[in-house]
């Protein structure tokens, strides 16, 4: 999770940020990180990137980017599809 | 009546310098422009990280705006639809778009798209600070004061707006500059015209 957490810090330029600053569990959107729509965009160019994973239902946006740990669950599940 | 209307604050950014109302505030002479927006924008105190996101035009015009209004107390100017903001700059938003072409060959960035308008700018110091009157861009070669002053002018003395951010904004590469000047109806200040906008250039 580590390894996610530098790349959506990279990815959405979270310049003050720390991967440390970010807990697992912690909401991503509006009281977490305060992360906005466009940035919600940026994470699925990031899931499409580096994993080569297409969210294809959009109203699963919310639930999977809810947290880092939300995120990497969506990953390793589709990876293992993939596989 | 020709109402008074003056000049009340002046910012300019230009090579690694902010200047406001004729002093030097803000130093960085040897930075790149990221890097001397960042420092500047550091210097501020201001805890926004939306900043970090934004495209080289829009983190140049909200320093300049924050230099502008800081001695400006919330009340004395942002009410409603009273202020406005009138811009100009010569490079529209080409940074930001040569940015984004280039991720276009891959997966196109939604973050740098949202930055291929000039008059983004604009958005991102009128939620800074509150504001909601009547605005615009315009493109030009050079900063046209004449016109400027024409276009400000009309929509203070029609009552659309009591105090106006205007100015110039451009940003390409390395090349940058900023010059905003805040505008207000019946307040002491430097006469609003042509040719003493131009002094700050």
């Amino acid at each position: 999770m580590e390894d996610l957490k530098k790349q959506i810090i990279e990815q959405l330029n979270l310049q003050d940020i720390k991967p440390e600053d970010i807990g697992n569990d912690q909401p991503l959107f509006v009281e977490g990180l305060g992360l906005d729509s466009i940035d919600a965009l940026e994470l699925i160019v990031l899931l499409q990137q580096f994993y080569n994973i297409k969210l294809v239902n959009a109203e699963d946006g919310p639930k999977v980017f809810h947290s880092v740990r939300t995120i990497a669950e969506y990953i390793i599940s589709h990876q293992n599809k993939n596989d | 009546m020709r109402e008074l209307i003056s000049i009340t604050s002046a910012v300019s950014v230009h090579r690694g310098q902010i200047v406001h109302n004729g002093k030097l505030v803000f130093e960085e002479k040897e930075a790149s422009a990221g890097q001397f927006l960042l420092s500047a924008y550091k210097y501020t105190g201001a805890a926004y990280p939306k900043f970090y996101k934004m495209d080289g035009l829009c983190k140049l015009g909200w320093i300049a705006a924050e230099y502008l209004l800081k001695d400006k107390s919330a009340n004395s100017l942002i009410q409603d639809f009273s202020t406005g903001i009138v811009l100009a700059n010569r490079n529209s938003s080409l940074d930001a778009d040569l940015k984004y072409h280039q991720t276009v060959s891959s997966i196109p960035s939604p973050a740098l798209f949202v930055y291929t308008l000039p008059n983004i700018v604009i958005g991102e110091i009128s939620i800074r600070h509150k504001i909601k009157g009547e605005n615009a861009f315009f493109i030009q070669d050079a900063f046209d004061a004449v016109f400027m002053e024409q276009y400000v002018r009309i929509l203070l003395n029609n009552d659309k707006l009591q105090s106006c951010i205007c100015g110039w904004a451009d940003f390409l590469a390395d090349d940058y500059k900023a010059v905003l000047m805040l505008v207000e109806k019946n307040k002491a200040g430097i006469e609003f015209n042509a040719q003493n906008m131009l002094t700050y250039f």
